[in-house]
Formats: C-alpha cells, sequence, structure tokens
C-alpha cells in the first residue's frame, strides 16, 4: 500500500509502454472491435437480427455465415448486435458497483468506528452466499429484465469495490501527507478529494477493468437461466442458453460464447497490461522513492 | 509573560489488546516561549513522537492539558481543525511520505497559505526561504531528493504562518551531510518569522547546534531539562550522561563511545 | 596476511556506472571504513564483496582474496557454486535491518545451528553448544535461554548481536558490515561498536565498515575511504582523513558536521560509564 501511495503522479509518457506489451495490444484491439461493432450496427450490412424466417436451424452457409435459429433469424447478426446489449450494460453494471462500493468503502475507512462495522457487516452478509445465487435471489424478486438483472448484479459486486477500497483509504490515511492535510484543516471531505482519492484511485481502475469480463459472464449467466433479457433480445447468454438446447445445431451457442470468451479475455488483458502500468513496482524505474 | 505553548502533566496511554495499557508520554510539562527553539531528545519509544502528535491534537490526552495561547488544544477528529489551532504546524520524519505525490508543489503550498490568509507569504518567497528556485512549484514531489523534499515540507508548513513549528526527526532520514544544515534552516526560518520551534530528535549532536534549551525524555518522563550548554557541559540527570558520552565524535581520534 | 584487496573495481547497472573503478585494500584485523552520501556506491561495493550485487549488472576489475592458503583467488573470476561456499562461511555480512535478517518463525538457536551444521559438519550437539558459544562471544544475556527464543523477544540491539553472532560462526576471514548500527539508539550503538571493534581484534577479521556516520568511522574504523559518485574520493588513516581532509569533497563532508566539541565536557567519559 505504501508503495502504491507514494507512487509518483503518472505521465502520459509512460503510457506507450503499456500498449508495446503484445498481450495488452490484443486485449485493446479486441474491446475497440466490439465496442466499434456495437455501435456500428445498425449501418453494418446486417439482416434485421429479429427477422424471422422459413430457414430455420440452418447451418453456416453463404447466405447465413452463421446459420440461423430455431426461428431463422440470423446468428451472425444477433451475435453482433448482441455487443449492443452486452456492452454498455456491463459497463453501468461496472460503473454503479465501482460507485457505491468505492464510496461505502471509502467512507467506513476513513470514518472508521460504528459506521465501518454497519458497512462491513453488510458486506460480509453479501459475500456470505454464493454470487450467482444471491444474484438470481434478487432478480427473480424483482421480475425477469436486464434492468433487474443489472440492480441485481450491483447489489452482489459493490462490496467487492467496498472491501478494497477500505483496505487502500486504511493505508493511506495515516500517510504523512494527508496528516498534513489535516492540520491544514481539511475536513474529511477535502481530505478525501484532495489526498486519499488520488492516490488509491489506479488499483481501483484495474480492479473495474478486470471486473468487465466477470461482470459480462454472470450478466449472460443471469439471462441464460432466464433472468435478464428477455426474448427476442439478442442478448449473448440467452442465445447460448437457448442454444444448448439445439444440441445438434452447435453454431447457435458456440458464436455468442465465442463473443463473451472474446470480450472477457480482452477486459483481462486490458486490465493486466494495466496494472502493471499503474504499479510503480512494474513499470519500471520510479525515481525519488527510494531511501 | 504567559508561554505559547503549555504543556501541563499531560498523560498519553495506548490501550492494547490483551496486555496492559501503554503509557507512553507520562505527566510530562513543558512551556515554550515565543520565539524559543526546544530540543526534545530522546530515544526511540521514549515517547517523543507521541508527545508531538498530542500537541498537534492527533493523540487524546488521558490526562492533564496541552495549552496554545491559553487555549487548550482538543483532540483533532472528523470535524476540520478549529482555525486558531492550525497554527501549529508540523514537518514530518519521512519526506517520502510528507508530501502528496499527485498533486504540484505549488499547489500544496497553496493550500497552507490559505490558513494563513492575509499574512500568507508569496510562493516564491516561502522556497526562496528554504533555498529552492520558484519554478519548483509547478513541479510534483517525485522529482525531488529526500532533502529537497523536506526543504518543501518545511516551506509548506511555513507558508501556514505557524505560531509552532514541531519537527517531528525531520532529519532522522537524511543523509549526514544534510541533518545539521535542514536542522538550522528549521531554527532560521521559525524564528524570522517569529515562530517558536520544537524540535524532536534522537541526535543529541544536531539538537545541541540549534535549541535553546533541551529537554531530555526517557520512557514516557522528561528527566531534565535546562538550556542547552548547561544540559551538554553539565548533565545532572544519569541518563542524559549515557547518552552523551554513548554520542561518537567525529575526532579522527578512535575512541569507542561509553556503553550503556 | 589475509584480506582483501580490490583493484579496479568497475560495477554497471543498464547503462548507468554505479562503481567507478575502486581500488582498496582491507586486511585482516583492520577495520575499512567506506564513508559516503546514498548513491555514492558504498553499499554496492559490499554487496559486489560478497556477490550478491543486483542482477543484471556487469563487474570487472578484481576483488583479490587471500585466506591464508596458497591462492589468492579473484572472487570476479569464481564459479557461482564456488561463490556460494565462500559466502556465509569465509565472507560473511551483516545488514543494517536486524528484523529484516532473522527469519521470524525459528528459534534462534535453529538460526545458528542450521548455519553452523550445514558448513561445518557438526553434531546436533556440538552445534548446540557452539550457538550457545556464540551467543555469549557477542554477549547476548543468558545464552541458554536465548537459543530458545525467537527474534520478536529481542530487541533491535541484542538482535544484531544475534545477527553478527550468525556471521561469525564459521570464523570467516571477511565481514561486510553495512551501516549495522543506523538503526539503533545511541546507547546501543556504542555497545555493538565496541563488540565489532573486540571481534576485529581477536579474530583478525578484516571489516568492511560501510556507514554515512562519520562518528561511528572515528570510533572504530582504521581507515576511511570517503566515496562519491562510484569513486573513491579519499582513502587514508582514520585520522587523517577526518582531522586533515585532503579534498574538497571529504573538507565538506566534515564541515557539514554538526560542530562538535566533546559532550559533556565537565564529564569525564569514566564518570559517565
Amino acid at each position: 500500500m505504501t508503495a502504491a501511495a507514494i507512487a509518483p503522479p503518472r505521465r502520459r509518457m509512460r503510457l506507450p509502454a503499456t500498449w508495446r506489451r503484445p498481450l495488452a495490444l490484443v486485449g485493446a484491439a479486441v474491446i475497440v472491435i466490439w465496442v466499434l461493432i456495437s455501435v456500428l450496427a445498425p449501418v453494418l450490412p446486417l439482416q434485421d437480427p429479429l427477422h424471422q424466417s422459413s430457414a430455420v436451424l440452418t447451418p453456416p452457409s453463404a447466405g447465413h455465415l452463421l446459420g440461423t435459429d430455431e426461428l431463422g433469424r440470423d446468428v451472425l447478426s444477433r451475435t453482433l448486435w448482441g455487443a449492443q446489449v452486452s456492452l454498455p450494460l456491463a459497463v453501468v453494471l461496472v460503473l454503479a458497483s465501482l460507485v457505491i462500493g468505492s464510496v461505502l468503502g471509502a467512507v467506513a475507512g476513513y470514518i472508521g468506528g460504528i459506521v465501518d462495522e454497519v458497512i462491513m457487516r453488510i458486506a460480509d452478509l453479501v459475500f456470505a452466499f454464493p454470487t450467482i445465487i444471491l444474484a438470481m435471489v434478487v432478480a427473480a424478486a424483482l421480475g425477469p429484465s436486464l434492468t433487474n438483472a443489472v440492480i441485481a448484479l450491483t447489489f452482489v459486486n459493490w462490496p467487492n469495490y467496498a472491501r478494497v477500497m477500505r483496505a487502500l483509504v486504511l493505508g493511506a490515511r495515516g500517510q504523512e501527507y494527508v496528516i498534513a492535510g489535516r492540520l491544514l484543516g481539511s475536513g474529511p471531505f477535502t481530505s478525501l478529494r484532495r489526498d486519499v482519492l488520488p492516490n488509491v484511485a489506479s488499483p481501483m481502475l484495474v480492479l473495474a477493468t478486470l471486473d468487465f469480463g466477470n461482470q459480462i459472464l454472470l450478466l449472460s449467466g443471469l439471462s441464460f437461466l432466464g433472468l435478464g433479457a428477455v426474448p427476442p433480445t439478442p442478448e449473448w447468454g440467452s442465445m447460448v442458453g437457448a442454444g444448448v438446447q439445439q444440441f445438434s445445431s452447435w453454431w447457435l451457442a458456440t458464436f455468442p460464447g465465442l463473443a463473451i470468451f472474446s470480450v472477457v479475455v480482452g477486459f483481462n488483458f486490458l486490465g493486466d497490461a494495466l496494472r502493471d502500468a499503474l504499479d510503480p513496482r512494474t513499470a519500471g524505474a520510479v525515481q525519488g522513492t527510494t531511501v | 509573560m504567559t508561554a505559547r505553548l503549555e504543556i501541563d502533566e499531560a498523560t498519553v496511554t495506548y490501550r492494547q489488546p490483551g496486555r496492559r495499557s501503554l503509557t507512553a508520554v507520562d505527566h510530562v510539562s513543558l512551556s515554550l516561549e515565543a520565539g524559543e527553539v526546544l530540543g526534545l531528545v530522546g530515544e526511540s519509544g521514549c515517547g517523543k513522537s507521541t508527545l508531538a502528535r498530542a500537541v498537534c491534537g492527533l493523540e487524546p490526552l488521558a490526562s492533564g492539558t496541552i495549552r496554545f495561547d491559553g487555549e487548550p488544544v482538543g483532540k483533532l477528529g472528523l470535524r476540520p481543525r478549529e482555525s486558531r489551532q492550525r497554527r501549529i504546524q508540523m514537518v514530518f520524519q519521512n519526506p517520502y511520505a510528507s508530501l502528496n505525490p499527485r498533486r504540484r508543489i505549488g499547489a500544496q503550498i497553496e493550500d497552507a497559505r490559505a490558513v494563513a490568509g492575509r499574512d500568507a507569504a508569496p510562493v516564491e518567497r516561502l522556497l526562496e526561504q528554504v533555498g529552492l528556485e520558484p519554478a519548483v512549484a509547478r513541479r510534483y514531489p517525485y522529482e525531488f531528493s529526500g532533502g529537497q523534499r523536506q526543504r518543501i515540507a518545511i516551506a509548506r508548513a511555513m507558508a501556514a504562518a505557524p505560531e509552532v513549528l514541531i519537527g517531528d526527526e525531520p532529519i532522522a532520514s537524511l543523509d549526514a551531510s544534510l541533518q545539521a544544515r535542514i536542522a538550522s534552516l528549521m531554527r532560521d526560518v521559525a524564528l524570522e518569522q517569529g515562530a517558536s520551534l520544537l524540535f524532536i530528535s534522537h541526535d543529541l549532536s544536531v539538537v545541541r547546534v540549534i535549541a535553546d534549551r533541551i529537554a531530555v525524555m526517557q520512557a514516557g518522563r522528561i528527566v531534565e531539562e535546562g538550556p542547552t550548554d548547561r544540559v551538554w557541559s553539565d548533565p545532572r540527570h544519569p541518563y542524559t550522561r549515557r547518552l552523551l558520552a554513548a554520542i561518537p565524535i567525529a575526532d579522527g581520534l578512535g575512541r569507542l563511545p561509553a556503553e550503556a | 596476511m589475509s584480506g582483501l584487496r580490490i583493484e579496479d573495481l568497475r560495477l554497471t547497472i543498464g547503462r548507468s556506472e554505479v562503481l567507478k573503478g575502486i581500488s582498496l585494500d582491507a586486511p585482516g584485523g583492520v577495520i575499512t571504513g567506506l564513508a559516503g552520501e546514498s548513491g555514492s556506491g558504498k553499499t554496492m561495493t559490499g554487496l559486489a564483496v560478497i556477490g550478491l550485487q543486483p542482477a543484471g549488472s556487469r563487474v570487472s576489475g578484481t576483488i583479490a582474496f587471500d585466506d591464508g592458503d596458497a591462492g589468492v583467488p579473484n572472487l570476479l573470476d569464481l564459479s557461482p557454486r564456488a561463490m556460494n561456499r565462500l559466502r556465509g562461511r569465509r565472507i560473511a555480512m551483516v545488514f543494517q535491518d536486524p528484523t529484516a535478517s532473522l527469519q521470524p518463525m525459528l528459534s534462534i538457536g535453529t538460526q545458528l545451528t542450521d548455519h553452523v551444521r550445514h558448513h561445518l559438519h557438526l553434531d546436533k550437539r556440538a552445534a548446540a553448544a557452539r550457538a550457545i558459544e556464540l551467543l555469549e562471544r557477542v554477549r547476548v544475556p543468558d545464552p541458554e535461554n536465548a537459543v530458545r527464543r525467537y527474534p520478536h523477544q529481542f530487541s533491535g540491539g541484542q538482535l544484531q548481536r544475534i545477527a553478527i553472532a550468525i556471521a561469525i560462526a564459521c570464523d570467516p576471514a571477511v565481514l561486510i558490515a553495512d551501516e549495522p548500527t543506523t538503526a539503533l539508539d545511541v546507547t546501543v550503538q556504542a555497545g555493538i561498536l565496541r563488540l565489532l571493534r573486540e571481534l576485529t581484534d581477536d579474530l583478525g577479521l578484516a571489516v568492511l565498515l560501510v556507514t554515512h556516520d562519520l562518528g561511528v568511522m572515528s570510533a572504530v574504523a582504521d581507515t576511511v575511504a570517503v566515496m562519491r559518485f562510484g569513486e573513491v574520493v579519499e582513502h587514508g588513516s582514520r585520522y587523517q582523513v577526518i582531522r586533515e581532509p585532503r579534498t574538497e569533497y571529504a573538507k565538506e563532508l566534515i564541515a557539514a558536521l554538526p560542530h562538535t566539541p566533546a559532550p559533556g565536557a565537565g564529564v569525564d567519559d569514566e564518570e559517565a560509564r
């Protein structure tokens, strides 16, 4: 923690080193491609993902590159359109967990005492259940929809952020520069904003990036179980869910599955690279931190 | 004249889980006059840093009082520090942890100037006072060596126009060749602004150079206090004598210091 | 005579030359002081002698190690295996932070005897006896009980004594002491310095004492080498370097010290003791 707290300010010039790592480049490329696809889906020469035809369950062919599903819809189109559903939801989900978890964790760590106890015991309570089971219970209670799936997953996910944030703040709050700020009259809000948070932001950012893949998986998982996307929305998880029921038509589950896989791997590569780049111990020489 | 800082029978205790509570500062009484430099000397664990933290309100007193200009210093809780008490400032031991790594030097000094209000000296002047170029203000802490950072920390503390400046082992992590220089700098800038200086160190030979009075602390208590020359040449308490005898003198004579 | 002779020692890490041709004699029975500010290369010199320079650094020059027998090998030419045999046995090291150099989960006796048995092929009982003897040698009180205790049960000063006991367990010829008293209080430091002096005289150790503290230097070092930017700028007797420095840099270093007349002028050392 100390090492992270006394890391020098990041400079733009440090970033190119990140991009020189091949895996980081692959990760970034995959993510960029998917973002482009999700934005450009409407203008790409794709069939309507909701259009049903009589050509049901045709294997990949010239007409349907990735085949069609049980209602005769084009799998390629649905897989690519699926990015438009899954990616923004994952962003919302991760950001919501990050913000809620960070705020609660920072408050718990900085104020301590009874406030800390209450927040962290609630977090422990959430931790006590298997993530997907708890998310299922919450999603089922709220009713199946993508919005409710996101709410359910945020509910089970924020404690991860809160716990890390609390530990980081606990470490940073005893640093001499934080105390110096207090002696100059900073209240808790100013102290957190000015002295504590900027110095603990990078590990949180890395955590969020690595979490993206997870959340996309969980979101797909809920949809797969029928607790997320409602038909006919082209969501990857529900496509895989529907696909595995058509055992002989391997293309139904395979291609949305590969989409999930590539996004998860992309975010993980990117997260690892980001962690190395932001960690002073792995980012190479850090001037002036040796005594 | 009443003293600017009056420590009266101050006691700080720590509760230790499963063990007896530890009295880090044990009925300590000290006073600091305006424009005076008091050296507080003792070995590790004697409670000198705890006392410094208590003067800043960072440790609650179990008993006794600490008064600044007649007003009791309260425990610094979550609320912003009382504005009057912001005139007590501190320079910390570790120059690598005492500056916010993510903010420019200038911004950090500006924060402190806000405390001084109309009394605030310009940033360039503050930096010049500690022997640094004005351009330093635009740079980040990691660009500086330990000695330079300690100068910056002194400039920041002085920017708040303190009436009491505390140095909590401010030279302990510096190169030997810098220690006396930084200590003298602290004395000079403090006195120039009319502040009193409470200089805490384990190194009697450096304290001797800058302090008007010396207080020697052992196991939470002040065992001896007096004018620097007197304590140095005629130490009365056995512990002070031991401390003095143990200092290795750079005289090239190969004399082994006396063992405790 | 046993000891070390360093000639034109160069050490490069990446593109920066950390040591730029150090030449130094460190004979047995003598404490050779290496003084200098942080970054001067004094620590790196000590590490190079014991073969613990950072990975990826390039070393050249000569570190001739005279162990009293026929050959005087250049340590830099030895195979890693040969160097491993010397390290800890004939060339030992003591570090600044004794808490970090001892294993917290092992008893003091185990740390002492394991070391001894490994190198000297002693049986269990002989090793235990040796452990107690070593603790007596460095004046750790109550050695019979001390061997059963763990590092956290000792003060910093006692731990440094134990670390020294481990270092001398195999009767080394060379001891590298890197800031051995910097983390200690002055009253504790005084005891460690005495011990260091005594062991050097009794065991004929060649001691390389790395310290930034010229007071410490003056107390125990016989000769002092002042380093700066990877070079030895001045090397001479303790008295000459401290009292009559010849180079500008050494003069500056001495001048920067708090000007200190002997403390307790009214009290002589005997009385203060």
